[in-house]
């Protein structure tokens, strides 16, 4: 009786432990974190579907930054860190595409194509440097992506922009921090097919176009070229050996991570509805980099799935801690625990190098 | 000469096995103060090993120690640390360097042993702020040099020094421990030109006038001959000869070292392929690749045939391959096929119908955090477009998965490779299904041509037995010209037409498989340099 006991006790905790295991136990605890917020929320007085809708809408703001660090982690250049070279590509097109008098839909679409040659040219000179300081890349993206950020501070006030909507409005010159995008792309893919059930609302078009470049990083990865990239980030040497030009590789990876990070930031204004320059580009890069960790996925290895998920879970604390904490405790310590988990997160997965979960 | 019979050194019966893997066998030796030993065999014939357990190397008791004794002046002796075996008088020059290169050669040889005067600071915080006495260390350092007999600066600092330098300051750092009365070289002339390699054997001598017992182990054997009393040879794990260094020559002590006590292996059906065309025509070829340079090897392979190439290790008989490949800079001219191979271009030969094993398995031939799948099909798809389906006029390569398992299923049977299936991880496998996985790869590409480099190294007797048919088998049906790169002669021997043998960076000759070992043995250690 008692071996048989004992046998199915064992059993079951194996089980659990290869559950854990399989998950992932920071994971694990993020989620259980998230879910315990949900069920303190509507006790503590925060409406119930207001906070899924806040996290939904959060979600669909940040999830194509989150997949710019797909492709860098798959050739092996870690975790993008220059993220913010992207944004400023990004930044560029939004506003040139203002300056040059484009509105509504169609400025979203413009600001897409006028940003897409800054993110080759800046993404192709980003992934120049990268390779020839192969296995310090991290911490000279950081570095790429702190500088970037500064010099367009003295870019933003210079460059001769004119459209009175976006500069300062006593000298006539010079960009203001934060510009309204109140009838140009606010809220243009949230708005498509919106659903609104009560005070759930789901931003049904943002989803969409997150759900097809997801689509199309997943389709490029199973192609000939996205498995060579996959390869070089895996054994180099194994893909030089096999004939595959791994710094090419590693460029068009950079290059791609840009032109991802130049079109997240876009999808993220026309959901927050207000471009915003200066130093805002430079807090960017560590949510996204948290998200995929958080999502599951390590140094060198993650998927879609590590984005979905680690995006969702990294949102959902963000927007949830302030609303909970604050009606429970009556005392600011969001951001203090979304410092702690977000950081926290980052410095786990860089002292690991082992294998993603799924 | 000492104060007993009892011989300075002795180690009786010492037995040794790595993983189940026996590597040393019931070997005795003994050495007399003053006495030179010449200790010599092939890579991997036990000299590295017999050296460790005497230094009490930890790698040693990490794999579960060794049996049989060591006895210094007839006592029993146990070494846990290399700590111990200094203290009983053992000195140790190792093949790299352990030489810190900022540091002069006086700082060097008495790393850690300084002589130190005391000083305020010291005398509150204890002796580890004791100053440094100079004076005395120069002095020291210099009856050090002295003894050696080869004067090096002393002043100069290590990493300004030529390489021959180098070693000789290592051999005064031993020479300085007062309680030294056995030193061990571990191939110490490997580095040295040839003056130095004189004036290392003329210190030698003059240690042993001294009363230093000097084990000297080398490839080159007419140094032992010139400088030792007695030759000890070692094959497979055993001691297979030891005799006084005036009664055996060179071919006498090359014999023994290659030599199997049974003549089993050399294969029956060695065809001569010398009508056949030359499909491979390598002329002055040159590679850089680090401890395995190659200086000038012309060479003709003909189709069809199974060439081997063998030599004693860092003779650059490893830098041919991958300098054709493209993986090490290399210069000189390739013909395969009529047509030129461009070198440093991987790509280039690939596409020429070349494909490599590489003797570097983790590190150069496999995905290990990859399915075996990937492993098998990579190279294929990204040279050839094989395993892919074609969408949008070829626009969009998509991986085909399904031919991709086909052909990882086709391999896994006929390799026999060990495995839970075609998505397992190729870092999950053993070394010998590893080293199969590696042959699929290149199969796979099905080539024209096929370089293997060292298929045998690290897998045990019945995964190599296979990784060998399935070669013959892939050269005898595809008609596949082979170039097979191996330490182990017998395992070419077995296997082979013809044998290239590679020393010195340079082709010192090559005999049909069916020629005895011995001439092979010769060849290897001609042009050592």
């Amino acid at each position: 009786m008692n071996e048989t006991l004992d046998k199915t006790n064992m059993t079951l905790r194996d089980r659990l432990k290869a559950f854990v295991d399989a998950f992932g136990l920071p994971r694990l605890i993020i989620a259980a974190f998230l879910l315990m917020l949900y069920i303190a929320a509507p006790i503590v007085g925060a409406g119930f579907w207001m906070q899924i809708s806040n996290t939904i809408n959060r979600f669909s703001w940040n999830a194509v930054m989150v997949l710019a660090m797909v492709p860098m982690i798959h050739s092996g250049c870690g975790l993008n860190f220059g993220l913010p070279l992207g944004i400023i590509s990004g930044l560029l097109g939004a506003t040139l595409s203002i300056e040059l008098g484009f509105t509504g839909p169609l400025s979203f679409l413009m600001a897409i194509l006028i940003a897409t040659p800054f993110a080759i040219v800046l993404g192709a000179l980003y992934g120049w440097l990268l390779n020839k300081i192969k296995g310090g890349e991290m911490m000279i993206a950081t570095y790429v992506g702190f500088s970037s950020v500064s010099f367009m501070c003295m870019m933003w006030l210079l460059l001769p922009y004119h459209s009175p909507t976006m500069v300062w409005g006593f000298s006539g010159k010079g960009l203001r921090t934060t510009i309204s995008l109140e009838g140009f792309y606010d809220k243009v893919l949230a708005n498509f097919l919106q659903i609104n059930i009560g005070s759930l609302s789901i931003p049904t078009g943002t989803l969409l176009f997150f759900a097809v470049l997801a689509f199309g990083m997943w389709a490029f990865l199973h192609t000939k070229t996205g498995t060579a990239m996959t390869a070089v980030g895996s054994n180099p040497t194994f893909a030089k050996a096999a004939g595959v030009n791994v710094d090419k590789m590693r460029m068009l990876s950079v290059v791609l991570s840009t032109w991802l990070a130049a079109i997240g930031i876009l999808v993220y204004e026309q959901g927050f509805g207000f471009i915003q320059l200066y130093m805002a580009p430079f807090y960017m890069a560590l949510p996204a980099v948290s998200a995929i960790l958080i999502g599951g996925a390590s140094v060198n290895k993650a998927s879609i799935a590590n984005v979905i998920i680690g995006t969702f879970l990294f949102q959902g604390i963000v927007t949830m801690t302030p609303t909970v904490m604050n009606n429970m405790i009556h005392m600011d310590m969001s951001e203090v625990i979304r410092v702690v988990a977000s950081q926290g997160m980052i410095l786990y997965a860089l002292t690991r190098k082992t294998e993603a979960t799924k | 000469m000492a104060n007993n019979n009892a011989p300075l050194l002795e180690m009786r019966n010492i037995k040794k096995a790595f993983f189940g893997n026996q590597v040393l066998t019931d070997i005795n030796l003994s050495l007399a103060e003053g006495e030179v030993l010449g200790l010599c065999g092939e890579n991997g014939a036990g000299k590295s090993t017999l050296m460790k357990i005497l230094f009490g190397m930890d790698v040693i008791r990490d794999t579960g120690g060794y049996e049989g004794d060591i006895l210094i002046n007839g006592e029993k002796v146990t070494f846990n640390t290399p700590f111990d075996a200094l203290a009983a008088g053992i000195g140790m020059v190792h093949q790299e360097f352990s030489l810190i290169p900022g540091f002069t050669a006086t700082e060097n040889i008495l790393l850690n042993r300084e002589p130190k005067k005391k000083n305020v600071i010291s005398e509150v915080f204890g002796d580890r702020l004791d100053t440094l006495n100079y004076h005395v260390m120069t002095e020291r350092a210099e009856a050090a040099i002295d003894k050696m007999g080869f004067r090096i600066d002393k002043d100069m600092v290590i990493s300004e020094m030529p390489v021959g330098h180098k070693q000789f300051t290592e051999i005064a750092r031993e020479l300085s421990k007062d309680q030294l009365k056995i030193l061990i070289l571990d191939e110490p002339t490997a580095v040295l030109t040839e003056k130095e390699a004189e004036a290392l054997l003329a210190s030698i001598r003059s240690m042993s006038e001294k009363g230093i017992a000097v084990i000297f182990i080398t490839h080159r054997l007419h140094e032992i001959l010139a400088v030792c009393d007695r030759v000890v040879v070692m094959r497979d794990g055993y001691v297979v000869s030891d005799e006084p260094a005036a009664e055996t020559t060179v071919n006498e002590i090359s014999s023994r070292m290659v030599g199997r006590a049974v003549e089993t292996t050399a294969k029956s059906d060695i065809r001569d392929k010398s009508d056949a065309k030359t499909i491979m025509s390598i002329k002055r070829l040159w590679v850089d690749m680090p401890g395995e340079i190659v200086r000038d090897v012309s060479l003709d392979i003909k189709e069809g045939e199974i060439l081997g190439i063998g030599g004693l290790a860092g003779q650059g008989k490893l830098g041919i391959p991958n300098g054709i490949m493209g993986l090490y800079e290399a210069g000189g001219s390739v013909e395969f096929d009529g047509a030129k191979i461009p070198l440093n271009s991987p790509r280039k030969c690939l596409d020429a119908s070349l494909a490599f094993v590489s003797e570097d398995r983790r590190g150069v031939g496999l995905l290990l955090d990859e399915t075996l799948e990937w492993n098998v099909a990579f190279p294929a798809m990204q040279v050839q477009n094989k395993f892919l389906k074609n969408y949008l006029g070829g626009f969009v390569k998509w991986r085909d998965e399904k031919s991709i398992r086909e052909v990882t299923e086709r391999y896994i049977d006929e390799l026999a490779i060990k495995c839970t299936g075609s998505k397992q991880k190729a870092k999950e496998l053993s070394g010998g299904n590893q080293q199969k996985v590696c042959l699929a790869k290149a199969f796979a590409l099905e080539p024209k041509f096929l370089f293997v480099s060292e298929p045998t190294r690290g897998i045990d007797v019945g995964a190599k037995s296979l990784v060998l048919e399935a070669l013959r088998k892939f050269n005898r049906e595809s008609g596949v010209t082979v170039v097979m790169i191996s330490s182990e002669l017998e395992e070419l021997r077995s296997i082979c037409d013809r044998i290239a043998i590679i020393s010195g960076g340079k082709v010192a000759g090559i005999l049909p498989a069916s020629k005895p070992s011995e001439e092979f043995g010769m060849l290897m250690v001609s042009m050592v340099k």
